[in-house]
């Protein structure tokens, strides 16, 4: 089994459906001759050619729409924005057409579009380069949201998401694009859309995170065994598997969710209402949030602004020793 | 080619123009490479003419709008190099203090009204600038600088038709150096010219400069400027220009086709420039005092910005909201 990092399980993901799949298009800016800013497309032009890997003017509301119009007659589009934050000339596209095709066409048609964005912190690129806006998506009825963290979810996820037949924004953690490696299987598997998965079994309490800032919670409950946290990884952020987080939860009684996105109405608070409707007798702890500021993103204090294992561990320390 | 319709101080506040963004960008490559400049930057290497040319015509409160590749734009308004280089380096001296960084310049006392990294933004921004000019009856005017690859974002073509049915004092500037980042523009674009030829469908003229001549630069900045504070409402300037660093970062542009480099640094704006000041009877030793002049400001530049330290936490939460901070927040 190759072990590769996020970029070549996305490419390679790619490639399989494209095989697989004639209805799949790739097509974003420079992601045909060049490959994408990220390379996460490299090579496709040359072998599906510029009929379904296409190099699109820069004009974000224009890709996404045409990737709707594409999916609405039969293809499978999966628009690469370059980065999320480019996202918003989109918004109207993705938020007012992408999402409601389904219900207001009275479930007669849906645009199943697969929005590619490398999201979050970590490159040192200030306001522009960083944001990671997936609360604006799950907010959104209609949208599917996804958030690896590694390789292997990355491909299992993207070859799933381009099955599925509603809209998904795929989000990849451009802080670990190169960084999180891990053996993938060559050729066809799939991830199921809304599952979870435990990365590390506990009783003492639940840690919740996602993306890049996973290994960050990975990195801080494993230097502490005396926490005796359970991890889980979300993968899928909505549809939420609400499952695996009460049934984590009920066990534990304590809970934290790491998010790198600023704290005011973030995913975080959603999960922190949904434990407490569900979880509520078993609660021994408020439940902790350990965000991004509520302020646009810093460049040069990217790594205050980010809740990295120290700032994770602290508050883990602090929720450990809560006493009602 | 050169008339006398340029005065000699004005020829040589454009070379000295050019050479402060050509020598503090070479500088800033060292210093990203050298990883003390993280993340990225743009620079505009071989179309320093455009900024120069533009900046030396304007009047001090005018405003600027510029891209990521704002360096020179920046420079060219006058802000202190000291400020640029230590917001490229996040250092506390920097003209934002550290928080912005390369892709964001901005120093409302020179009139940069800042530097916008997402491709379009600011061309609505502009023209909005140049309203409340019109309203204030300020007589100020508004320039906006872009890249060819921002014409075929729909905020260009809003802000041309705002200031063209508002009549409005602003100049968009597409510096077309011919890459969409990475794509080359004319395999992305439905016309030769993506500003120029787009010009039409507004009521505009259509006009193409080279982007690589300072004095035809600086000859189409004064007619248009003065147009537009004269009330004659809004131009749409494509100056051809090529930009011989790569995109951003340590880009090492392999996508160019072999041979194009070579042909556009025959064409270096300030190499020609020099030459057109030595022809006019400049002196080789005022200019070689100039050059040393310049490097020394940018090496004291970047001592004072290496000196500054990083800004502290504290600051973290400052400037969110007209308090100051984000206090009633989290
Ligand atoms: C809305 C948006 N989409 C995409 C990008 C990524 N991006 C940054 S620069 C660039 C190319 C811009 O080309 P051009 O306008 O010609 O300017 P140049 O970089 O050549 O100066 C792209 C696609 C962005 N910053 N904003
Ligand atoms: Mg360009």
């Amino acid at each position: 089994m190759p072990s590769w990092n996020i970029i070549q399980a996305v490419n390679d993901a790619l490639r399989v459906e494209m095989r697989r799949d004639p209805r799949v298009v790739v097509l974003g800016e420079d992601v045909g001759k060049f490959g994408g800013v990220f390379r996460a497309t490299l090579g496709l032009i040359e072998e599906f050619g510029a009929d379904r890997v296409i190099d699109t003017p820069l004009a974000e509301a224009g890709i996404v729409g045409a990737a709707i119009g594409m999916a609405m007659y039969g293809l499978r589009p999966v628009p690469e924005i370059q980065f999320s934050d480019f996202i918003y000339p989109a918004f109207d596209q993705i938020v007012n057409e992408l999402a409601k095709l389904r219900y207001r066409s009275g479930g007669q048609y849906s645009a199943p579009v697969v929005i590619r964005t490398p999201a979050g912190g970590g490159i040192k690129g200030g306001h522009y380069h960083s944001q990671s806006p997936e609360a604006l998506f799950i907010h959104t009825p209609g949208l599917q949201v996804i958030y690896p963290s590694n390789p292997y979810d990355a491909k299992g996820l993207l070859l799933s998401a381009i099955r599925s037949d509603d809209p998904v924004i795929f989000m990849e953690p451009k802080r670990v694009y190169r960084a999180a490696k891990g053996d993938v299987p060559e050729g066809d598997y799939t991830i199921p859309i809304g599952e979870a998965r435990v990365v590390r079994e506990g009783r003492g309490m639940t840690v919740i995170a996602w993306g890049a800032m996973l290994h960050e919670a990975e990195q801080a409950v494993g230097q502490l065994p005396e926490l005796d946290a359970e991890l889980i990884d979300l993968r899928t952020l909505w549809p939420l598997d609400i499952e695996a987080v009460v049934g984590s939860v009920s066990k534990t009684g304590r809970c934290a969710i790491v998010q790198e996105a600023p704290r005011t109405c973030g995913f975080a608070a959603e999960i922190a209402a949904l434990v407490q409707e569900r979880c509520f007798p078993r609660l021994e702890a408020p439940i902790a949030r350990i965000t991004g500021w509520d302020t646009p993103f810093p460049y040069a204090l990217e790594n205050d602004y980010l809740p990295l294992a120290p700032r994770i561990l602290h508050k883990l320390r602090e929720l450990k020793d809560y006493e009602a | 080619m050169a008339s006398d319709d340029i005065d000699r101080s004005t020829r040589l506040a454009l070379y000295r123009s050019q050479i402060e963004i050509r020598l503090l960008e070479k500088r800033a490559y060292e210093l990203f490479l050298q990883n003390l400049i993280k993340g990225t930057s743009h620079l505009s290497l071989g179309q320093e003419a455009v900024a120069a040319g533009f900046a030396v015509a304007m009047r001090p409160d005018d405003y600027t709008y510029c891209t990521y590749r704002g360096h020179s734009h920046t420079l060219a308004r006058g802000a202190p190099m000291l400020g640029v280089l230590g917001e490229l380096m996040g250092r506390r001296c920097g003209l934002m203090g550290g928080k912005g960084g390369s892709m964001h310049l901005t120093s409302v006392a020179h009139g940069v009204m800042g530097s916008y990294a997402i491709v379009g933004a600011h061309l609505p921004v502009a023209a909005g600038a140049a309203w409340s000019a019109q309203l204030r009856g300020s007589g100020q005017v508004s320039l906006c600088f872009f890249g060819d690859g921002t014409c075929n974002i729909g905020a260009f073509h809003e802000a041309l038709n705002f200031a063209a049915v508002w009549k409005l004092p602003v100049i968009f500037v597409c510096e077309n150096n011919q890459y969409m980042e990475y794509t080359p523009i004319r395999s992305v674009t439905a016309v030769e010219h993506p500003a120029a030829d787009r010009a039409a469908a507004y009521g505009l003229e259509r006009i193409v400069v080279d982007g690589n001549d300072a004095d035809a630069v600086y000859r189409k900045a004064r007619e248009s400027i003065d147009k537009a504070r004269g009330g004659g409402g809004p131009s749409l300037i494509e100056a051809m220009t090529y930009r011989t660093s790569g995109h951003s970062r340590a880009d090492p542009a392999k996508y160019r086709p072999p041979g194009e480099l070579e042909e556009w640094t025959k064409r270096d704006p300030i190499a020609l420039y020099r030459a057109r000041l030595l022809e006019l009877g400049f002196e080789e030793s005022e200019l070689r005092a100039m050059d040393s002049a310049v490097q020394r400001a940018v090496d004291e530049a970047t001592e004072g910005a290496k000196a500054s330290p990083t800004p502290p936490l504290e600051v973290i939460d400052k400037d969110v909201w007209a308090d100051g901070g984000s206090s009633w927040r989290n």
